[in-house]
């Protein structure tokens, strides 16, 4: 049998989830071992095996100037880098900072803020390093995880489609909650992936998924207005997990 | 007076015989499927009885918008159409078409007898839209086997619409609101004051077999005409029309119309619109492997023209724009789809308009295109 490929993974500004999603494909977690070797997972094990690795799964987002050298180390660590989640995609919830500044946070919550070394805004990995393949969601879903691993090992390309949670909806049968019940909902713009959970249970979509491809988020924001929320708040609901990806960071609010 | 039930005659049944109808369907080994109240809206389920049916319900549409008001009455049909159409049954989302085995061992899905399946409540427009499939399905040199697999087996009742609903425009796709063919059995349904009766029409010799079999009765003259007297006030009842008349010779020499620019501000590509269209039947084939690397499957499920992906061949996607992919879906809706396939791929029963998120409606945007169109000629 061929050397198992070598997996790493890797957390940033993050809050877990998505390794924990990894551990949480208990059912698959042997299989996955069978044909992985999981070399560096301090989440799951203080045992690493010495790189250079396969494949480097990366959560979290780049906050440091110190987190800004260890990805750039990572990525000539690993030949083939994937994103997980939406900090390490889009910048996460914490890049909320990035409308404000940072410098006046801390003097609230920290004592001594003249320890906290942070860069001026919180990014996502692609602003630092190139990165081969960014799988979305606050948190990921595992199934999808799994498909890029499987898409790994049969050397093809993984079936994880760009276009909008509405696909998802209409596949699986769901009424559109904005249509029948004036929710404002993000699907329209938001990535699939999730497989449409939150509209099958009659409240909007969250966008944790990030934008789709060319999301149109503009007149869905006006539509929100149109539906009776109020224009900071049709605009609120785009900053997000998500809310500085390109697509939802320039919705604002218009005279 | 009561007729004599021949051929081609009209048979009368009441609310009780509704339920009959259905039972009978079910012992004849069919999945009876009809309109049924979920989450606020009407879509098609499996049903039992006449009971399960939306009793005295009216669909409130609008440009992206859809809710059910009482009707104050006790009509079994008294609404449109909902956000799903028959191509979900006939046509699945998703569909596994084969297998691959690591020995190189192939086993093809889902194109054997598919199950028996009677729709109940198959509206004119949706029958057109039936039509359309077998069209395009099996009509060519290439037929599509699952598609053939599952169209074989289903009993169609169809009812005539007598109150068209706020987006429906069919009068003027010349699709309705009555059913002209296609359908095994039709239903009119007259609520008075103090009458709830419908009027069945037999369309198949299988269609008649059942109405006898309920022990139907043949329809009075004066059921009759009350019957024609609601479709005849239903055609006065459309509020939304779209004007056909060369329509497809305007869109060819329209394609750099400006009004494709207003509609791709608003337009978020969402591809709602083309899922919920009775004829929309472009889809996607995915190879999926696990991780142990044991098999293959391939899929089939629903796409959109509206989806970058859709358009990718060698070197990028070809409708990059929004405006390339509205203009893509409205062309082949009302243009290339007559020369591609004889007629119009569009029925007229305004389901992309109700359930557009911001509420695009295609009989404006074809209006629209033809008055920019005669500005531009009168300067």
């Amino acid at each position: 049998m061929a050397r198992r490929p070598r997996i790493a993974v890797y957390k940033f500004a993050s809050c877990d989830g998505c390794q924990l999603s990894i551990l949480d494909l208990e059912d698959e977690l042997l299989t996955i071992t069978e044909n992985f070797e999981i070399a560096y997972f301090l989440e799951a094990s203080r045992a690493v095996v010495k790189g250079p690795y396969d494949i480097g799964l990366v959560e979290g987002s780049i906050t440091t100037p110190h987190e800004a050298e260890l990805i750039k180390e990572i990525r000539k660590n690993c030949k083939v880098l994937i994103t997980i989640g939406a900090c390490a995609t889009a910048g996460g919830i914490q890049a909320l900072r990035n409308w404000g500044r940072s410098a006046e946070f801390m003097k609230y919550v920290y004592p001594k803020p003249e320890y906290i070394e942070i860069l001026d805004k919180s990014t996502p990995v692609s602003d630092h390093v190139p990165v081969d393949f960014e799988l979305r969601g606050c948190p990921i879903n595992k199934y999808q995880l799994l498909e890029v691993m499987s898409a790994y090992l049969a050397g093809r390309a993984p079936n994880i489609p760009n276009q909008s949670v509405c696909n998802e909806c209409k596949l699986k049968g769901n009424v559109c909650i904005m249509v029948a019940k004036g929710i404002p909902c993000l699907g329209p713009v938001t990535h699939a992936g999730c497989g449409a959970i939150c509209p099958a249970y009659g409240r909007g979509c969250y966008g944790c998924y990030g934008p789709r491809e060319s999301p149109n988020s503009r007149p869905l924001m006006k539509r929100f207005i149109e539906l009776g929320k109020p224009q900071e708040e049709a605009v609120m609901a785009f900053r997000l997990f998500n809310a500085w990806a390109p697509g939802f960071r320039e919705v604002k609010a218009e005279d | 007076m009561e007729e004599s039930a021949g051929q081609n005659s009209h048979y009368f049944l009441d609310s009780l015989l509704i339920d009959k109808l259905i039972s009978a369907l079910r012992g004849l080994g069919y999945s009876v499927i009809g309109p049924v109240v979920r989450e606020d809206t009407i879509v098609y389920d499996e049903i039992e009885s006449a009971s399960q049916l939306p009793v005295g319900v009216k669909d409130k549409q609008g440009p992206g918008y859809y809710r059910l008001e009482k009707r104050g009455d006790e009509a079994f049909f008294g609404f449109v159409v909902g956000p799903f159409s028959w191509k979900k049954f006939l046509y699945p989302p998703r569909v596994k078409l084969l297998t691959v085995a690591k020995n190189g061992e192939v086993s093809i899905h889902n194109v054997d007898e598919g199950k028996k399946m009677a729709f109940l409540g198959v509206r004119a427009c949706e029958l057109a839209a039936i039509s359309i499939f077998d069209r395009v399905m099996l009509g060519g040199p290439y037929v599509d086997p699952v598609y053939s697999a599952m169209r074989r087996n289903i009993f169609i009742i169809a009812v005539n619409c007598t109150e068209p609903g706020e987006n429906c425009f069919c009068l003027s796709t010349g699709t309705g609101p009555e059913v002209s063919s296609g359908y095994d059995i039709s239903l009119t349904e007259v609520v008075s004051d103090d009458a709830h009766y419908f009027v069945a029409k037999v369309g198949s010799s299988r269609g008649k077999s059942l109405l006898e079999h309920i022990g139907a009765r043949g329809a009075t003259s004066e059921e009759i005409s009350e019957a024609a007297v609601r479709m005849e006030r239903s055609h006065t009842l459309f509020r939304k029309k779209l004007d056909t008349d060369g329509l497809k010779d305007l869109l060819y020499k329209n394609l750099e119309s400006p009004v494709y620019e207003e509609i791709a501000e608003k337009c978020l590509a969402c591809a709602n619109c083309t899922l919920v269209c009775p004829t929309c039947f472009c889809t996607t084939v995915e190879e999926v492997t696990g991780l142990s690397g044991d098999a293959a499957e391939r899929w089939r499920r629903w796409d959109s023209c509206f989806n970058i992906d859709f358009s990718y061949i060698h070197g990028g996607p070809i409708r990059s724009s929004i405006l390339s992919r509205y203009r893509q879906w409205f062309t082949h809706k009302f243009a290339t789809w007559v020369d591609q396939f004889g007629v119009m791929g569009c029925v007229g029963c305004g389901r992309c308009i109700t359930w557009c998120p911001v509420g695009i409606d295609v009989t404006e945007v074809a209006a629209k295109i033809r008055q920019r169109e005669v500005e531009v000629s009168a300067t």
